[in-house]
């Protein structure tokens, strides 16, 4: 995934303004920066949902020329929040990540990628119970399993960590870690810095609809920049066991 | 809106491969089934009841014989044959039809809106739909022949089925309490203009519009059913066929994208289908309401939200229902015949309290 002059106007505001982004097979890129900074509109563009005068290339092909059914089998979106209509069960709403591949050969795969997609996010033992009578936590993580069904090579996940605990935050960015590893591009919409440092390959800080810095989270994370950026105080110390950034507000 | 509450599974002791979509699939086709062999002898005992008591196994005799095969017995009451075949087959067919519009026509909507308290009734669809027939029957104009009703009926729908859509929605999602206000909005402004032609219109006029706002299968001829069946076919094929992305637009109208559903496109060929659907339900018949909202939410319960089966299985049960409550509006009281709209709406309204109390409680509010 390519793109560059990404530039989104909402409500004759600029959102987005001229940003540049890539995402390699095989490469976990995070997108951060405050509130407000652009981020899942960012992503919204990237997911073909708003028109944009700058260029987008997916697979090596403009966004643009794409039909939706064929788009469906190269990316998959992960929305910040899930709703649910009807009262369907969370597996058959991991199965309707395997529509964009029905009647073609890789169908016949439907049911293993279902399985292995729930059993990545652990929700397996969800699978017979309405989506609306689970908790916001575990609908998130169905909402993942169904993302990574559709088993496309390239992820958009929009704050996939924001509505879990501890444990599940780290079970997340480790299946997108795995997807990176078996040569997917997953592009990751973050607020926690932390997480960010630690499983990211690049990441890119936005601020007011730009990027201000791009690269590795080591040389990216820099108490100046960040300070900057979040308009507060912010330590940034190496963890004394593995050495990735620890990004810390800095407190009386 | 949840319906069901399966029986509480935690999840340790869920079996880990379940996957209920699959599991279920022979018991949904069981459902089908067992709705068509209901519907065939709703339709058998609903044909041979009347004045001219007919049994059912006369009835599919006199069936069978005109299809060529000599099996069964032929009526034996005196008239038995002409009851059948001038009066009560074209009864029980548009019958049928209509049924199957309205339930297919609600399960549709529902989809379409994402929310499981649309109906062609409730958000007045329907009467756009009777202003549109009453306009044609009122200025005499006959331009397409008996096509005429039904297709005033059919503009007249797809006008209000999109001034509806266009309203209700906001930020891709349709709430509760705009969809129900936005239907009183509608229905108030078509009963006008009702009445409007009412006042403007003569006798035989104001009757052929009051049986109109009453809904009745009474005017049933070969004729009528050589309209509505076509329009009804094609709306239950363009259903059909968007069952699959229908389940997917449960997700939202961003996420169905991402699955690579053309949402536009789906919207505007499922608000057609919707409006040829009451078209084919209203031109010859009136306003039965209720139908679409109580069969697919029924069939919700019994089977579950998905489309492939939600939607046949209305279709089958809306025609179940409007055959046995024609039975019942002509056979109930001697020689007198009740208006079958009134007949749904009496069970259907107190059935629209409950499902409006229960949604309301389900979203914690009015969502």
């Amino acid at each position: 995934m390519r793109a560059s002059g990404v530039e989104v106007t909402l409500g004759g505001r600029k959102v987005v303004d001229g940003v540049d982004l890539h995402a390699d097979p095989g490469e976990v890129v995070a997108l951060v920066g405050p509130n407000g900074a652009g981020k899942s509109t960012l992503l919204a563009a990237l997911a073909g949902d708003l028109p944009t005068p700058g260029r987008i290339e997916i697979a090596g092909r403009e966004l643009r020329s794409y039909k939706k059914a064929d788009l469906a089998r190269e990316r998959a979106v992960l929305p910040q929040r899930s709703a649910l209509s009807f009262p369907f069960t969370a597996g058959e709403v991991v199965r309707m990540g395997r529509a964009p591949w029905a009647g073609r050969p890789e169908a016949a795969e439907d049911d293993e990628a279902v399985a292995e997609a729930m059993r990545r996010t652990e929700v397996t033992g969800f699978a017979a119970r309405p989506f609306q009578a689970l908790s916001g936590g575990e609908q998130a993580r169905v909402a993942l399993a169904r993302v990574l069904a559709q088993r496309t090579p390239l992820l958009l996940l929009d704050e996939p960590t924001a509505a879990l605990d501890l444990r599940h935050q780290e079970l997340v960015l480790m299946v997108a870690r795995e997807r990176a590893g078996a040569g997917a591009a997953v592009v990751v919409v973050l607020h926690d810095l932390g997480l960010a440092a630690a499983y990211a390959d690049r990441v890119s800080v936005l601020a007011a609809g730009r990027v201000r810095a791009e690269g590795r989270p080591a040389e990216v994370f820099t108490e100046e920049l960040l300070t900057e950026v979040y308009q507060h105080d912010v330590e940034v110390l190496p963890h004394p066991r593995t050495g990735t950034p620890l990004v810390v507000p800095r407190r009386p | 809106m949840q319906l069901t509450t399966p029986p509480s599974v935690s999840p340790k002791s869920a079996r880990p491969s379940r996957i209920p979509a699959h599991l279920r699939g022979p018991a949904r086709i069981g459902l089908l089934g067992g709705l068509t062999v209901t519907l065939i002898a709703v339709s058998l005992l609903a044909a041979g009841r009347g004045q001219v008591p007919i049994s059912p196994a006369e009835v599919a005799g006199s069936l069978l014989h005109r299809l060529g095969l000599d099996l069964g017995p032929l009526p034996s009451a005196a008239q038995g044959e002409n009851a059948l075949w001038l009066v009560r087959f074209p009864r029980v067919t548009l019958a049928v039809v209509v049924g199957a519009s309205l339930g297919c026509a609600g399960a549709l909507m529902q989809g379409v809106f994402g929310n499981p308290l649309a109906e062609p009734g409730v958000v007045g669809v329907s009467s756009g739909a009777a202003v549109g027939a009453a306009a044609s029957i009122v200025s005499g104009i006959t331009v397409f022949g008996i096509w005429t009703t039904a297709a005033a009926a059919f503009a007249g729908g797809i006008l209000t089925t999109m001034m509806v859509y266009a309203m209700s929605r906001a930020n891709g999602r349709t709430e509760v309490v705009t969809l129900v206000l936005t239907g009183v909005a509608v229905n108030a402004t078509a009963g006008a203009l009702l009445g409007l032609l009412m006042f403007l219109t003569d006798d035989d006029g104001v009757r052929a519009i009051a049986f109109w706002q009453l809904g009745s299968l009474a005017q049933a001829t070969w004729g009528a059913v050589a309209v509505a069946a076509p329009c009804a076919a094609v709306g239950l094929a363009v259903a059909a066929f968007s069952a699959r992305r229908l389940d997917l637009l449960a997700l939202g109208e961003a996420p169905a994208r991402h699955l690579g559903v053309d949402t536009e496109r789906l919207r505007v060929t499922a608000i057609v289908a919707t409006a040829l659907l009451t078209a084919s339900a209203v031109a010859f018949t009136g306003i039965i309401s209720f139908v679409g909202l109580v069969v697919p939410h029924l069939i919700r319960m019994v089977a579950g939200p998905g489309h492939r089966v939600l939607i046949p299985a209305s279709a089958l049960g809306g025609a179940v229902v409007v055959v046995l409550g024609d039975l019942i509006a002509r056979t109930a009281i001697d020689y007198q015949e009740l208006p079958l709209g009134v007949l749904t709406a009496v069970v259907g309204g107190p059935a629209f309290f409950w499902l409006l109390r229960r949604t309301r409680s389900k979203a914690g509010g009015w969502g």
